[in-house]
């Protein structure tokens, strides 16, 4: 079977849906929650790479190097605002988030 | 008019000019921060009055910039009236937050020299919003934005309600910037570019592809997140609460500001018809989440207690009022919203001025009742909130006024009378919320006295906000003949 666009995108909208989905029915932990952040921005890489392939042009992978770089940096504050979280509340159960009704 | 315009695409240096504020707030931030570092938190001060004039220098060179349409750094990065309005604007709003900020920090003991430089941070990031031409910039910049108002939002680190706020706005932040990426990716496949300019010529409207269509809801639902337009406003009551008054302060003026910026560039660039018509795709998006944000913002905040949450409702619904100007898609409409933005800014850091006043001995307080029996203790202060709570609620002949006339007459302009009805009809409801503060301050039973004087600073902010808001019509004919060249600017 040839292996074309649709494939990649659709294996793009599955890991985002995924992502999605990790963040709205999680309720245990919230470094779940960064890892689905981390998927949904992994999915739009692929569809980055994919479109840039089967276009010949080269912004998309561009494009991909700079959501890398942004990732790893949203990783970071995420992660640190975490710990914080941590040191005050004792846990990071998602449904413990709740101090501020809303 | 004739306007200027040119690319600087080739060339390095003639791209670098273009960006000079932006360069003197990157370098003058990594300076202050290498201050901070060996100086250390007694430096705050120094510091926070530093990016001051940072800000300052950099709205001057805006301003010196010249009048016209340059684009550089391979067609990215654009400098138009447009854009330098909304820069000077942004500025204003960041340097306002960074000298409200000073006493409260002390008082909270958090005084720390990072504070004014994540805030220099963010600006920089909300000025590359206002600039970018390139979905590549357009996400650089408002993750730069972002990052740094997340860690802001949390920075009260042994508050557990700062770190909350912080923790919640970093998971729905990170979300809307994954769809607005999505649909960055999807636009990009689907048209074979990220620059606004070629995009522009590529996508004809009414015929878009389905792929395209797809990414122009998911760039929307992120961008809406950003201006916290309802349904994507869950975060900013909880962030509003719990994060320090100062950056609630800031996140109402100078961020809204920039997305609903990019909001409309990315709307009347490359999604609007060649001969300038409004595109039916995006416009019903618009139209609808204009609506929902009207509603909810009128009638979620007649129940609450605490006036940050409020302000955070109020806000809400303001941004509703403006994206009803930008449902309309003409010049008419965008010089609208121009003006609402710049008296939406007057009128919130003037309230805020006030909210950062209400501290007694034991601190700050926050619930609304606090404010009883202002007029007998500082008459001045309950009439300067007056006057700012009045033009919220868009009573004329206040500023507010004028801002909810433009924006309803540029919708029926357009044919929107429907939601011309529903907004004037949210803005009714909305009323009643502002002025039930008024009540509580003038004829309730008088609460304990807040600490005396205001500081200076706040006086400052407070008397030169609430005075634009009285004095608005005084120059409100020049202020609408320059929105309205800026607002022609972006449609050339």
């Amino acid at each position: 079977m040839e292996i074309g666009l649709g494939n990649y995108l659709s294996v793009a909208a599955i890991i985002f849906t995924l992502g999605i989905f990790g963040i709205f029915l999680n309720k245990k932990n919230v470094i779940i929650i960064l890892m689905s952040i981390e998927l949904m921005l992994l999915a739009v890489n692929i569809n980055l790479v994919a479109f840039s392939a089967f276009l010949g042009d080269l912004v998309g992978q561009v494009f991909a190097l700079f959501v890398l770089t942004v990732a790893a940096a949203e990783a970071a504050v995420g992660l640190a605002i975490l710990v914080v979280y941590f040191r005050n509340r004792g846990d990071i159960d998602v449904e413990n988030i709740n101090l501020m009704k809303g | 008019m004739d306007v200027a315009s040119g690319s600087a695409s080739g060339d390095l240096a003639a791209s670098l000019t273009l960006a000079y504020p932006e360069m003197l707030m990157a370098i003058g931030a990594m300076a202050l921060l290498m201050l901070g570092v060996f100086r250390g938190n007694s430096s705050t001060r120094l510091v926070a009055w530093g990016s001051v004039a940072i800000l300052l220098m950099a709205a001057i060179l805006v301003l010196a910039q010249p009048n016209g349409r340059f684009v550089g750094f391979g067609d990215g990065f654009v400098v138009d009236p447009f854009a330098k309005f909304g820069k000077v604007l942004v500025y204003l709003g960041s340097a306002v937050a960074v000298i409200m900020s000073l006493g409260f920090l002390r008082s909270q003991k958090i005084e720390r020299f990072e504070f004014p430089l994540l805030i220099l941070f963010a600006t920089l990031g909300m000025s590359m919003m206002v600039s970018a031409n390139d979905l590549i910039f357009l996400y650089m910049g408002i993750e730069l934005q972002s990052l740094a108002l997340y860690v802001l939002a949390a920075f009260n680190r042994n508050s557990l309600r700062s770190t909350e706020a912080g923790l919640k706005y970093f998971v729905l932040g990170a979300l809307s910037s994954g769809l607005l990426l999505y649909g960055c990716s999807l636009i990009y496949g689907f048209t074979g570019t990220t620059n606004f300019d070629v995009l522009r010529h590529v996508i004809v409207p009414g015929e878009m592809g389905l792929g395209v269509i797809f990414g122009l809801v998911f760039l929307c639902a992120g961008l809406a997140f950003k201006v916290s337009a309802v349904p994507f406003h869950m975060w900013t009551p909880d962030v509003y609460e719990g994060s320090p008054t100062p950056v609630t302060a800031l996140f109402s003026g100078a961020p809204k500001i920039a997305a609903m910026l990019l909001f409309v560039r990315v709307l009347m660039g490359p999604f609007l018809g060649q001969d300038g018509t409004v595109v039916p795709e995006w416009q019903q998006i618009i139209i609808v989440i204009s609506i929902l944000s009207m509603t909810v913002g009128a009638f979620a905040a007649i129940g609450q207690t605490n006036i940050k949450r409020l302000m955070a409702y109020s806000s809400i619904g303001h941004m509703g009022y403006i994206l009803v100007g930008v449902a309309a898609g003409t010049v008419g409409g965008v010089a609208s919203v121009l003006i609402y933005l710049m008296i939406y800014l007057a009128m919130t850091l003037g309230v805020f001025a006030c909210i950062l006043s209400m501290r007694r001995k034991e601190g700050m307080v926050e619930h609304i009742e606090e404010l009883a029996g202002l007029s007998r203790n500082q008459p001045l202060m309950a009439m300067a909130l007056l006057v700012l709570l009045f033009s919220l609620a868009g009573m004329p002949p206040l500023a507010g006024f004028a801002a909810k006339f433009f924006v309803f007459r540029a919708a029926i302009q357009a044919e929107l009378y429907g939601l011309a009805i529903i907004g004037l009809l949210a803005s009714v409801v909305g009323a009643y919320y502002y002025v039930r503060i008024v009540k509580i301050m003038y004829f309730d039973e008088p609460a304990e006295p807040f600490e005396q004087p205001m500081s200076k600073s706040m006086r400052m902010v407070l008397v030169t906000s609430t005075l634009f808001i009285l004095f608005y019509l005084v120059f409100a004919n020049p202020l609408l003949r320059m929105t309205e060249y800026v607002a022609k600017s972006l449609f050339l």
